[in-house]
């Protein structure tokens, strides 16, 4: 659907009087999706919607912390500390957005977020302010996985729904778990371009002669993009997750090499600019906020990173000094609730000036587009008996975003434990999975929605408290090293059955203090104890789906209400504004 | 047949030409020490100084400890040799390597490593030693975002 403004008003009026904007009107949306005009060309940025293609909740951070150089500074503040820094007022819609603060009640104000029949209508309306030839709307991956539908058709239901948004340019992460004939099915029907400079073959896979985008330079895909945007000559770099295969598993993905590569990526920017002479060069980048701090501080020649992948909603563009002058670096959230838009004013073929706005995409205030709407009906109709299914109701706010576990990741590692009569839990620390309000109905979609992946299979093994630690220690420090190039950008492990201490700020191997089992007892390093988890990296788990022990445990409880929540005691982090509970 | 199992059928043949004329300074001390330091003075002919001019490309997290590449290159001059040790492997010398006076001082291996560790390229240049560091994350992996 293409509204030019004045339809979209009067949708929008229509839809007021209808009552589908109960708080606020047509003047409110306004207010948030009116942008003064700027500039000459428009990127629009969505990343990490993790398949979401209904509206939905989704509770931001608590705990988002960061040490040495990253302490204090986006992405790392959370809550009230978030909104000091920004300038926005508590209470407001998007404070709501951003920050946790007082969740359940404000999301019961402000609605849901995301969906993409919503998420069209907003895009359309920035394309048609802009000038759609001014516009290019860019994907940042974690598009296909998050959803039962998606997992059911491996991506190829999220290929139509971006087909149908007019997704111009993309790279991924997640895509790559439904292994490399599934993924190159599903490019062979996209309309967007996938690129990722990051991504060559292995050299076993260049002498079998394996598919690659440039025999030669060894990439998988296209590194990059040249588009003729409005006039303007747009080149955009794509960089897919660095450590794919080691934070999934290798087994999808056996061909490739991954890493950052990060002089392969100077060198490539030096070639484009010395060949093309475009006046912007963007980098589409899974690589996570941090990452994308550093590398803009060593790499010249970028105007501007759009980054995913740590799902930190920024609402701003951090300007970040290098040798060469100045990169603009953002990062878009995640689960379709914000559509980062970036307005350039270039100027005799360079960026002169830039303004950025992360708008939060509110189902309340934007219509739905009716045949997105349409098609999305249809294709979740097939299975609406499965995701509808009720399981329990939820006594409290189920979610899982933030360092240590979520009320959602309790649920399934109670339900581990229960299941295997295990003594200790672990349970990835993902950082997609909706969030779910107090008094709603649990279905069979929201448990999918937690755990739909390509490896969900569960385990139960016998593990010493030595390994445990060891377990812990390692994902830790892929969490808190220093250096965020060593950081994979998933949360902690999460864990049931186990409480400890952990000093963030200690080295590997010192991290985790004081490890206690669920009766108090010390972790014995020589004891073996029963642990249960799912989502497997090395091996394929020999246990049922995770997802069908959890339906069960739900389906066994009439509420959930949960008595523990298993978050360590943190140590040294004194008043780090990455903490806010 | 792909063109990897050709290679393999016909490489038998190969490796018996070459055996046997690649033995003569094989520094077996060096490779069955288990201390770094003690291996690198067995090696080194002064104290290493450590150099920006040599350049180790490694990943920053190895995708798979059990084949890990490095690569070393250095912009020294008279470059005669040199050896990769990874310090907290058990037997840590992997590899070392005699460059005649026209070889272009690059050298690229795949090693092994047990756990993250500091991977040191020792070089001998000018009858001097020289040395470069950089660390290699190895993880069990997982829980990724």
């Amino acid at each position: 659907m293409h509204l030019n403004r004045r339809e979209f008003l009067s949708v929008m009026v229509a839809a007021s009087a209808a009552g589908i904007l109960p708080y606020r009107g047509a003047r409110a949306a306004d207010a948030l999706y009116d942008l003064p005009s700027f500039g000459n060309v428009r990127i629009l940025h969505f990343t990490d919607c993790h398949a979401q293609l209904l509206p939905v909740y989704f509770r931001e951070p608590d705990t988002n912390l960061g040490f040495g150089p990253a302490q204090g500074r986006p992405p790392h503040l959370v809550g009230q500390a978030f909104l000091d820094h920004f300038g926005l007022n508590a209470g407001s819609a998007e404070a709501h957005a951003l920050t946790y603060l007082d969740f359940p009640s404000l999301a019961e104000k402000y609605g849901k977020v995301g969906g993409f029949a919503h998420l069209s209508t907003l895009i359309s309306r920035l394309r048609e302010a802009a000038g759609a030839n001014r516009t290019l709307l860019l994907d940042g991956g974690d598009t296909w996985q998050g959803s039962a539908t998606a997992m059911w058709s491996q991506g190829a239901d999220m290929v139509e729904a971006c087909n149908r948004l007019g997704v111009d340019v993309m790279t991924g992460h997640w895509e790559f778990t439904y292994g490399e004939e599934a993924l190159r099915a599903n490019l062979a029907q996209s309309e967007a371009e996938f690129v990722a400079q990051n991504v060559f073959l292995t050299e076993e896979a260049l002498f079998d002669e394996r598919p690659a985008f440039d025999e030669e330079t060894g990439h998988a895909f296209q590194p990059y993009t040249l588009r003729d945007v409005g006039g303007v000559q747009v080149a955009v770099i794509g960089q897919a997750f660095p450590y794919t295969p080691v934070a999934n598993p290798r087994r999808f993905v056996p061909d490739w090499n991954y890493g950052i590569q990060e002089a392969a990526l100077q060198t490539l920017v030096g070639e484009i600019r010395a060949r093309h002479n475009p006046s912007l060069v963007l980098l589409l980048s899974h690589n996570g906020m941090d990452v994308d701090l550093k590398l803009a501080s060593r790499v010249s020649g970028l105007d501007a990173i759009f980054g995913g992948h740590t799902h930190d909603g920024v609402p701003a563009a951090i300007k970040v000094k290098n040798p060469g002058g100045m990169t603009l670096a953002t990062n878009a959230g995640s689960n379709g609730k914000f559509l980062g838009v970036m307005d350039f004013q270039v100027k005799q073929g360079r960026m002169a000036d830039a303004r950025y706005r992360l708008l939060p995409v509110f189902s309340s205030m934007l219509p739905p587009d009716p045949e997105m709407q349409n098609w999305i009906d249809q294709a979740r109709f097939p299975h609406l008996e499965t995701l509808n299914q009720p399981l329990a109701v939820a006594g409290q706010t189920l979610y899982r975003r933030g360092n240590f576990n979520g009320t959602f990741d309790q649920v399934i590692c109670e339900a581990l434990l229960e299941h295997y009569d295990a003594e200790v839990a672990l349970s990835p620390g993902f950082r997609w999975g909706t969030s779910v309000l107090p008094g709603e109905t649990l279905t069979m979609e929201h448990v999918l929605a937690q755990t739909a992946i390509t490896y969900p299979e569960t385990y139960m093994n016998e593990m010493s408290g030595e390994q445990i630690k060891l377990i812990l220690e390692d994902v830790a420090d892929n969490l808190f090293n220093l250096d965020p190039y060593r950081q994979q950008g998933g949360d902690m492990v999460r864990v049931a059955g186990i409480e400890y201490s952990l000093d963030p700020t200690a080295p590997i191997g010192d991290r985790l203090r004081d490890l206690r089992t669920r009766d108090g007892k010390a972790l014995d390093p020589k004891r073996r104890y029963k642990v249960t988890g799912w989502g497997v990296v090395g091996s394929v788990a020999p246990g049922p789906p995770v997802w069908d022990i959890v339906k069960n445990w739900l389906l066994s409880q009439k509420e959930v209400n949960l008595s523990t929540l298993n978050q360590p005691r943190l140590l040294n982090v004194g008043n780090n504004p990455g903490i806010g509970l | 047949m792909d063109r990897r199992t050709f290679l393999t059928a016909g490489l038998g043949l190969g490796t018996l030409c070459v055996a046997g004329s690649v033995q003569a300074a094989w520094p077996k001390e060096a490779f069955e020490a288990q201390e770094s330091n003690a291996l690198i003075d067995m090696l080194a002919s002064s104290k290493p100084a450590p150099s920006d001019a040599i350049t180790i490309t490694a990943p920053d997290i190895a995708e798979n400890g059990a084949v890990v590449p490095i690569s070393v290159s250095t912009t020294l001059e008279d470059v005669t040799r040199i050896s990769i040790v990874v310090e907290q492997n058990p037997l840590p010398l992997t590899s070392t390597y005699d460059l005649t006076a026209d070889s272009v001082p690059y050298v690229s291996t795949r090693v092994k490593m047990l756990k993250t560790s500091n991977v040191v390229a020792l070089v001998e240049a000018g009858g001097k030693s020289y040395s470069g560091v950089r660390e290699v994350k190895v993880t069990i992996g997982g829980c990724g975002g």
